[in-house]
């Protein structure tokens, strides 16, 4: 009888508190910046892609469900083929984002990406690239790397002397 | 057996190892690079420091390299000493300081022996903050990609490239700290074993270039080994697949066999699998006037069973190219007396002319580490660099007699490969070739001798008469030719473990007899000689212990109306017979079923041809021409109605029911009948564990634990993943799950081991460095030889050759690339594949006023052929060389006597063409 008469007044009690619950959708919640939400594909400074297909974000997926296909342009500049991301296996633990290598994968404050049918959770690459660099404005890989791409011979990345003259025997 | 202390610990060794050697044997994690374990140690990298310590008072012990320090009984080392480990963090750092920021996009990435290296000493953190040096790469033709700033300069390449393996044109060039490893300009490489570049060098320096056009992680490759088809050699390989593609060929290490390195063609002929030559649909056509059209497999089995009906009217055409399985199938629905092998009169002859001196003589047919052991040889009429290549680089390895020696003079281990190398300097192996034409091996030998087949094999009948007088003489031998015998005869007689190569490269059964006479002779001598034959296919040997007509007495069978209905079984009998033969042989036959994987001229013959499976997408056994047979396994799922020529011969041998199960025809199954209807296979069993082995209750996966995408591959097609395809024929598994313990040798599917990620974790997988695999190397021999037997020399002893007047004896050239059809077919290989053409002697060239790159015309026997002349100082006057199926090159059967009339004679302005290197593959583009 007592516990019953205590369960009534706690319900009663909180009548008169403050809401958490937010009105979402009518409201929107404040994701913080580094929420892992929706993953996107970004570009770097010039706005060229910045996946190098390198395979270590799908390597280390727990779940594998990412799959792409490496290519390589006419002047050596790596790209994925296709890039696929199977979002109904993604737990978003935001490994793929901590293995690459180029800052081109990134987890996003995105949460809305619920659908009715779930063959339409797999993004292939067009619905991944964005058109900006996304958390990290300045990084570009090719600018560090030492393999020459078009716009960038050997010896012109950052911190790289030119190429050696191999016929020469000065020290 | 020595023991030695590391860390305190006592360990027995081996006698004759290094250190570091001993310590990976041992399972010691000790990092290194530029010992490897085919090429020995010259101390360049300093990576392999252990501490050494005098005794067990010794408490500072001294720095020493262990790949240079042998492991000698008492030695104290420590491996984990702190000053040591941090001189080797230090070794690797310096390594570092100039090393490009590429491991994301560098094809080595992932099975990188520097990253493993760089991970197992610690170094994690780089401090140099001042520029990098860089490099231009090189372009080195379609094979093999440069990227040079990736070098850590430890001279694997060029230790592999110019010393092992012979090349010239590849070096170590520059000096200081600008040393470049390349060519003196772009070109592509010339040696035929450049592709090992991709696995000897510990860097992303050289990587696969036909890789890179559908790069895969080695991580992500679905892996089976498999064995080369390429040429008779049988060299273990792992077929890598990824996305149901092959996408590449690696090394598979067998200590019996090729060891540690494949040629190119075995590297990088794989394409043809992807090709566009691929048959993938059954394919039928209502009339024989029709057009072929694509039906269903149903439809397919249904025409098949009507065409078969009447059995006793079928015969069967088999191949050296298909899986022992396939041909036993085809031999089954047809019957033992209706199956024939496929293979040309000549090589028919051949064939069992090898086997038979194999199994009756007393010489043993070695395995091709025997070869690397052998130390004195003689080649015998065979161009072995484009026959069957991995045998060449073996005879390169002959051991120096000075090198045998010394290792007791002066204490010299096998391993000191610099030490070696000087006190030998340029002194050459006791290595004689005996060739048509020049061949590349030449550079290494100590003798060569051009003639025409029969003069070769007069001068091997010399030989053996030489060595025993019992064996033919050899009337009217030039002086010259007799000197060179008595040399030959005295360095065999000499050597403790000689060898004699030959093969079937000259269709000459008299050079096979003289070979064996010399090899018989050793023997009788009591000395224990090797006898090499080389086959021209992947399963000669076995196609040649099953039995069975040649193709002309299939066509026979067709001529005189015993049977009506062909079925041939991968393939193409335009190599070999003339099309006219053939022609009019399948025009004789009312229906004819082919059943191959690729697209040839038969496709236009056939009323039906069923899509088989390649070597990639079926598992199988193989005869190599040392006679042992190898299983490879199906690395990837074929397509649609793709499946193994075995089990497609099965189901037409079903009743016309159509109510035939597929389960029923399994590996096992098959094998098991071959074992139990033909008693010289029942070995065959035992090469690799059957489909039910299990380790720990499960099977052994083809992918590896990293594998990635399994839920995203399909998910284009559904979100919903497949369950992995089962696998009935093999204890491998289409998955990444099963086992990952050390699986028996036969089925290793990949080398890897914790912390080593590149191919050099082998070492985990072998009993003793070096040597053989654990639990053995796989593969059964299936001929041994008369051991003491004497069986009667060959007495027929050829004429002089004598050019006729105004004809030339036309023999056939070879090229590693070209010659072999399905690699031809591959786009690396097509590209560097030699135009037609007919090689003539200068002299011969002069009395008829035909120069380099005029066009000529060749009558040989009904055939006449319009050929481009290259000229060959090398060839015998009177003698022609034209170089074996070519693609587009008409079958003609060699040797045969031919005339050559002039028809366009080049304007005297025009370019000199590419006149070097008849039958020599790279070298003889047009
Ligand atoms: S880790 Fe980054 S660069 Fe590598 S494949 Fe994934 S997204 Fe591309
Ligand atoms: S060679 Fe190895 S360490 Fe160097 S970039 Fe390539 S993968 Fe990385
Ligand atoms: S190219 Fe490779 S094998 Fe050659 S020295 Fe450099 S790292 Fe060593
Ligand atoms: S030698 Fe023959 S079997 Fe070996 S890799 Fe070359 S082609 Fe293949
Ligand atoms: S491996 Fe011993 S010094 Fe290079």
């Amino acid at each position: 009888m007592l516990s019953i008469l205590k369960g009534i007044w706690v319900i009663l009690s909180h009548t008169f508190r403050r809401r958490v619950t937010v009105q979402y959708p009518d409201v929107q919640p404040i994701m913080p910046p580094r929420y892992r939400g929706r993953i996107v594909l970004t570009r770097d400074p010039s706005g060229a892609e910045r996946c190098v297909a390198c395979y270590l974000c799908s390597a280390v997926c727990p779940v594998e469900c990412i799959a792409l296909q490496a290519a390589e342009d006419e002047h050596g500049r790596r790209y994925p083929e296709f890039f696929r991301i199977n979002f109904s296996r993604c737990i978003f633990c935001g490994f793929c984002e901590d293995a690459c290598p180029t800052y081109a994968i990134q987890l996003t404050p995105d949460f809305e990406m619920g659908e009715y049918v779930r063959q339409n959770l797999v993004y292939e690459k067009e619905h991944l690239l964005i058109s900006g660099p996304g958390k990290y404005p300045g990084y570009d890989f090719y600018r560090m790397a030492g393999v020459a791409i078009g716009g960038k011979d050997k010896g012109e990345a950052e911190n790289e002397e030119p190429p050696v003259d191999v016929r020469s025997l000065m020290p | 057996m020595a023991v030695i202390y590391i860390d305190n610990r006592p360990y027995t060794v081996k006698d004759g190892q290094n250190l570091l050697q001993a310590c990976l044997g041992l399972g010691f994690d000790v990092p290194y690079f530029c010992w490897h374990p085919a090429l020995g140690s010259v101390g360049a990298c300093r990576q392999c420091a252990v501490k050494q310590f005098k005794d067990e008072h010794d408490t500072r012990g001294k720095i020493v390299m262990s790949c240079m320090t042998p492991a000698a009984d008492g030695v104290r080392i420590s491996i984990d000493d702190p000053e040591v480990r941090e001189f080797r963090a230090s070794v690797i750092e310096w390594m570092m300081i100039n090393h490009p920021h590429d491991c994301p996009v560098c094809d080595e990435g992932g099975e990188c022996h520097l990253q493993d290296m760089t991970v197992m000493t610690g170094h994690v953190h780089r401090e140099y903050n001042f520029p990098k040096r860089t490099f231009r790469n090189q372009n080195l033709g379609p094979l093999v990609n440069h990227e040079m700033n990736r070098c850590i300069h430890c001279y694997r390449c060029v230790r592999f490239y110019r010393q092992y393996a012979g090349g010239r044109d590849f070096d170590a060039l520059a000096a200081h700290d600008h040393v470049y490893f390349g060519r003196s300009e772009d070109g592509v490489l010339e040696n035929e074993f450049s592709g090992n570049l991709v696995e000897v060098c510990p860097t992303g320096v050289f990587t696969d270039k036909t890789l890179k056009r559908h790069y895969s992680r080695k991580w992500d490759l679905q892996t089976a080994p498999s064995i080369c088809v390429h040429c008779g050699l049988g060299c273990n390989t792992i077929a890598g697949s990824r996305y149901g593609q092959l996408r590449r060929i690696r090394n598979r290490y067998n200590g019996e066999v090729n060891g540690y390195f494949l040629c190119d063609r075995g590297r990088y002929g794989y394409e043809f699998v992807t090709g566009d030559s691929r048959i993938e649909q059954p394919l039928a056509r209502p009339e024989r006037s029709a057009a072929l059209e694509r039906v269903a497999r149903g439809e397919a089995l249904q025409r098949a069973a009507s065409f078969l009906r009447d059995r006793g009217r079928v015969i069967g055409i088999g191949s050296p190219r298909a899986s022992l399985e396939a041909n036993y199938a085809l031999r089954r629905l047809v019957g033992p007396d209706r199956f024939y092998l496929g293979v040309s009169t000549e090589d028919y002859r051949m064939t069992a002319a090898a086997l038979k001196i194999l199994q009756a003589g007393p010489a043993r047919s070695p395995s091709l580490k025997e070869v690397r052991m052998a130390d004195a040889a003689l080649v015998l009429g065979e161009d072995v660099t484009n026959t069957a290549p991995v045998l060449a680089l073996a005879l390169r390895q002959l051991v120096h007699p000075k090198a045998d020696a010394a290792a007791k003079t002066f204490d010299l281990p096998s391993w000191s490969d610099a030490a070696i190398r000087e006190l030998v300097q340029d002194e050459k192996e006791s290595l004689f070739l005996a060739t048509p034409a020049h061949t590349k091996l030449e550079d290494a030998a100590c003798q060569t001798y051009h003639a025409a087949p029969d003069n070769l094999a007069r001068l091997g009948f010399a030989v053996a008469h030489r060595i025993d007088p019992a064996s033919p003489a050899v009337p009217d031998l030039a002086e010259e030719v007799d000197r060179l015998a008595e040399e030959i005869a005295a360095a065999l007689v000499s050597a403790k473990r000689p060898l004699i190569v030959s093969g079937t490269g000259c269709c000459s059964e008299a050079m096979l007899q003289a070979a064996a006479n010399v090899a018989w002779a050793l023997c009788r001598r009591g000395n224990p000689a090797l006898l090499s034959l080389v086959l021209p296919e992947a399963n000669s040997i076995g196609l040649g212990l099953m039995g069975g007509g040649d193709l002309q007495s299939a066509f026979q069978a067709l001529r005189e109306e015993r049977a009506d209905t062909v079925v041939v079984l991968e393939n193409d009998l335009y190599r070999r017979e003339s099309a006219a033969a053939v022609d009019a042989a399948l025009q004789l036959a009312k229906h004819v079923i082919l059943i191959d994987h690729t697209r040839h001229a038969m496709a236009e013959k056939a009323d039906l041809i069923l899509p088989a499976a390649t070597f990639a997408e079926e598992s199988g056994t193989l005869v190599n021409s040392e006679g042992r047979a190898q299983r490879y396994y199906q690395v990837l799922l074929p397509k649609a109605s793709v499946q193994p020529s075995w089990r497609w011969l099965g189901l037409l041998n079903e009743p016309a029911s159509g109510t035939a199960d597929e389960e029923l025809f399994k590996l096992d199954g098959i094998l098991a009948d071959i074992a139990g209807e033909l008693p010289q296979f029942r070995p065959i069993l035992e090469i690799a564990p059957p489909s039910g082995f299990r380790m720990m209750g499960q099977k052994v996966p083809r992918q590896s634990p990293r594998s990635s995408g399994r839920t995203a591959i399909d998910a284009k097609e559904n979100v919903s993943e497949p369950k992995p395809p089962e696998d009935p024929d093999s204890p491998l598994a289409f998955s990444m799950e099963g086992d990952e313990g050390l699986p028996p040798p036969a089925l290793i599917p990949r080398f890897w081991a914790p912390g080593w990620n590149s191919d050099q974790a082998v070492n985990k997988f072998q009993a003793e460095i070096g040597g053989a695999l654990r639990s053995g190397d796989p593969g059964k021999r299936l001929i041994e030889p008369q051991v003491g037997a004497q069986p009667d020399f060959f007495q027929t002893v050829p004429t002089v050759f004598e050019p006729h007047d105004g004809r030339l004896l036309l023999v056939p050239l070879y090229h590693i690339f070209g010659s072999e059809p399905l690699s031809a077919l591959s786009r690396g290989i097509a590209e560097l594949t030699s135009g037609r053409y007919v090689a003539l002697h200068p002299a011969d060239a002069a009395a008829q006023k035909i120069a380099e790159g005029d066009t000529v015309q060749l009558e040989l026997d009904g055939i006449s052929l319009e050929l481009p002349v290259k000229i060959a100082a090398s060839l015998p006057p009177g003698v022609a060389g034209l170089p074996s199926g070519l693609p587009g090159m008409e079958h003609v059967a060699l040797p045969s006597w031919c005339t050559v009339t002039t028809i366009l004679q080049t304007p005297p302005l025009a370019p000199p063409q590419n006149g070097e290197g008849v039958g020599g593959g790279v070298g003889a583009q047009s």
